[in-house]
């Protein structure tokens, strides 16, 4: 892997409860002009564009087709989509870009939460023979996790309420975020998870610039650069899984090269405190490390998006110089099913 | 800086058939994998990522089955990504998983791409609600239709063009073990005398809904190095999307196809597709699109495409055949319909398409489309290494 790659532009909506008043095309289309503007590109000027959304958010087949309209795909782009969060679109374009067939790429991630039950809709992913029947909500197999971590004890449930408070304090400073400041920690949801520690339910767009070598410096001030990316998966079925534990996280991780040096930040993609708890184990994440400060997922957790803002959260803290090495997490699937790792860096000072 | 080439060196497909229910999604999947380990003299330790697609999750009713599937389909520890660019998603996954071979994350990597037709209702998946789309609640034909009216109003074609196309792959496909239909008293005159559905397609001019799977072992010039059997070198592949409906969007023959065409001409080399190119495996869901994708693909002139059909050029034993294993008209599990392609291609630089070999195929095109002909993924496979 010879070619350097970077993350040179983000932008992200103001993620809601509810936006009925827009299409996805029109909740994405600003986000897109923001990143092109933010490097004065255009369009054409784009080698590679790829997405990550899901139908099943939108509840129709082939809905990322309309989305197209939005970049703007005439005359004819190269261009793909995967069916994961923007994360792994992100992914799929910094594969290209390594092989030198493009030098810049345009990803976005954005998803629709509020038409439909997330909890309700989140079931169809499991196995759709013997657990998806059974309806096991997302909530609920998040708060198999937790208990199975407090049972370890890993944490408690003080403890989880004050990665609530903390995530939410810090999202004060995030204009973007839905859930900001001080938010009650609320009655249960299901034990041990109250409303605090599960994510907002909401809607929103986001939207990265990639760009390889000198077109990444020509096009930005300091870009960051991707020392190193990788994704894996674990078991679907929760049963042969260690709940308390993420060695996908590890593995992928180790992949990066995120233990190579210490990270002074890390944008996780932890939808429930508890699953944050897992991942500073597996990541090693100690007080020195500024956890969350966008407020995390669980300030604003528009799903297919929510990995991809903590790619761009990340790197946007490069760009403007308040992290120098940085660690973004993004998570796929239930309880940490599957998760990627990137590792951020921008020019030494 | 240079590509890693990529070589396919296993593939494995299942029986296509109208409905599975001897193995559940994960079984067939697994199936077809496992054929492709075989062909490649490899075991599941040996793959290092695996690159998954198939068409809406609607089909089945399953929301990014990826997560399902990953203890099936041997990924658990490994990187695994799930493409979704429609109907031509089959290719695109290839061609994502080329990707990361050629981009030299990988060594050797698994992809594959499915549809269990059975499970669902593919009809009710693909009738897109009001507001949302117009609705054209007639499925994929009533939605292209038009579009032949509009190719032969064009070209001239004699309304004979399209039975000839589908009574030459439903022939191919009696010599693909693996097709779906197996029509044996298949004749010029029935596919003429059965019932037209959407003017002018007529029901023997569609495509049959199947449930099947297609898997491709990609690997590095070391792993082809090491492969048990010929492998296909992969010369091109490039992918090319354009908006769904819009002012002046040329439905016959979309600009997205013919770049996505030259980007692959480009990248192999080739300067005459008509002359460089020995056979085409073409994504032909309705027999129509077999004259309006030659045109498209530059291996005929502009409203001559249906000539070349006519004249017997895209037969099994012609000069440029067309669709040798029966094609998505006799086999059509919508996902992997595009990786089909693919893989039809890549067998026969091999030499390994059994009847429906073509004799010295040294450069073969796999084609795919989807959605309102408006993604395109293509790869052009040669049975040597590509010059550079």
């Amino acid at each position: 892997m010879t070619r350097e790659i970077a993350v040179i532009a983000f932008a992200q909506t103001d993620h809601r409860r509810t936006t009925e008043d827009v299409s996805e095309v029109e909740m994405l289309m600003p986000v897109l002009h923001d990143v092109l503007e933010q490097t004065g590109l255009k369009t054409a000027d784009i080698d590679f564009t790829c997405s990550g959304s899901s139908d099943y958010l939108a509840g129709r087949a082939f809905s990322f087709t309309m989305a197209l309209d939005g970049v703007g795909a005439w005359p004819p782009i190269s261009e793909s989509h995967v069916e994961m969060d923007g994360a792994w679109a992100l992914y799929e374009a910094w594969t290209k870009l390594l092989t030198g067939d493009a030098d810049t790429a345009l990803v976005y991630g954005y998803g629709k939460s509020s038409p439909g039950s997330v909890r309700d809709v989140l079931t169809r992913q499991l196995d759709p023979y013997y657990v998806a029947p059974l309806w096991p909500d997302s909530v609920a197999l998040a708060a198999l996790q937790a208990q199975a971590l407090i049972d370890a004890g890993e944490t408690d449930e003080p403890a989880l309420a004050a990665v609530a408070a903390r995530s939410r304090a810090s999202a004060a400073a995030n204009s973007r975020a839905q859930l900001r400041g001080s938010v009650p920690q609320g009655d249960y949801v299901v034990r041990p998870l109250r409303t605090g520690d599960c994510p907002p339910v909401g809607d929103g767009a986001a939207a990265v610039i990639l760009a390889a070598g000198e077109r990444a410096r020509e096009l930005c001030e300091r870009p960051a650069w991707i020392r190193g990316i990788d994704h894996r998966i674990e078991a679907h079925g929760l049963g042969v899984r260690d709940l308390t534990d993420s060695p996908s996280t590890r593995l992928a991780a180790e992949r990066a090269g995120a233990f190579e040096r210490p990270v002074d930040t890390a944008e996780l993609h932890a939808p429930f405190t508890s699953q944050e708890v897992v991942l500073r184990k597996a990541l090693r994440l100690d007080g020195s490390v500024n956890v969350n400060p966008s407020g995390g997922a669980l300030a604003a957790h528009p799903l297919m998006a929510a990995g991809l803002i903590r790619i761009g959260e990340a790197a946007a803290r490069i760009h403007r110089g308040a992290s120098d090495r940085a660690l973004a997490h993004a998570t796929s699937g239930p309880c940490l099913q599957q998760n990627l790792v990137a590792v951020l860096e921008g020019d030494a000072r | 800086m240079s590509k890693e080439p990529v070589a396919v060196v296993g593939i494995g497909q299942t029986k296509h058939v109208s409905a599975r229910r001897d193995v559940s999604i994960a079984g067939m999947v697994r199936e077809a994998a496992r054929r492709a380990l075989d062909d490649a003299e490899l075991t599941w330790a040996d793959i290092d990522a695996v690159v998954i697609g198939k068409a809406p999750d609607f089909f089945e009713g399953v929301m990014m089955p990826e997560l399902y599937l990953a203890d099936a389909l041997g990924a658990v520890g490994k990187p695994m990504l799930r493409v979704h660019t429609a109907g031509s998603v089959g290719g695109s996954t290839a061609l994502v998983a080329t990707n990361l071979i050629a981009g030299r994350v990988h060594g050797t990597v698994l992809t594959l791409a499915y549809e269990k037709q059975s499970e669902s209702n593919a009809m009710w998946g693909l009738s897109l609600p009001i507001p949302f789309q117009q609705p054209l609640v007639a499925g994929a034909g009533g939605f292209f239709a038009p579009h032949v009216r509009a190719y032969m109003r064009r070209t001239g074609a004699p309304d004979t063009v399209g039975s000839l196309v589908a009574y030459k792959d439903r022939r191919n496909a009696l010599k693909n073990p693996y097709a779906h239909l197996h029509e044996h008293d298949i004749t010029l005159e029935k596919v003429q005398a059965s019932p037209m559905l959407w003017d002018p397609i007529r029901y023997s001019e569609t495509c049959p809904s199947s449930d099947g799977a297609c898997a491709m072992i990609l690997t590095d010039r070391a792993g082809a190095a090491r492969s048990p059997r010929p492998p296909a070198w992969m010369h091109g592949g490039a992918m090319r999307s354009e908006p769904t409906l819009f002012a002046g969007k040329d439905f016959v023959s979309p600009q997205a196809g013919k770049d996505c065409a030259a980007d692959v001409y480009r990248q192999a080399g080739i300067a005459d597709p008509r002359r460089d190119i020995d056979a085409v495996e073409m994504y032909v869901p309705f027999s129509w699109y077999e004259p309006m994708w030659l045109e498209n693909l530059g291996f005929a002139e502009e409203g001559e495409g249906w000539k070349l059909t006519e004249s017997g050029v895209t037969e099994l034993d012609g000069d440029l055949p067309v669709s040798m294993s029966g094609g998505v008209l006799s086999t059509n599990p919508i996902g992997a319909s595009g990786m089909i392609r693919f893989a039809e291609a890549a067998l026969q630089v091999r030499g390994q398409a059994g009847e429906h070999q073509v004799d010295g195929a040294r450069r073969v095109l796999g084609h795919a489309y989807g959605g309102g002909s408006q993604f395109f993924s293509m790869w052009l496979v040669g049975s040597a290494p590509p010059a550079s």
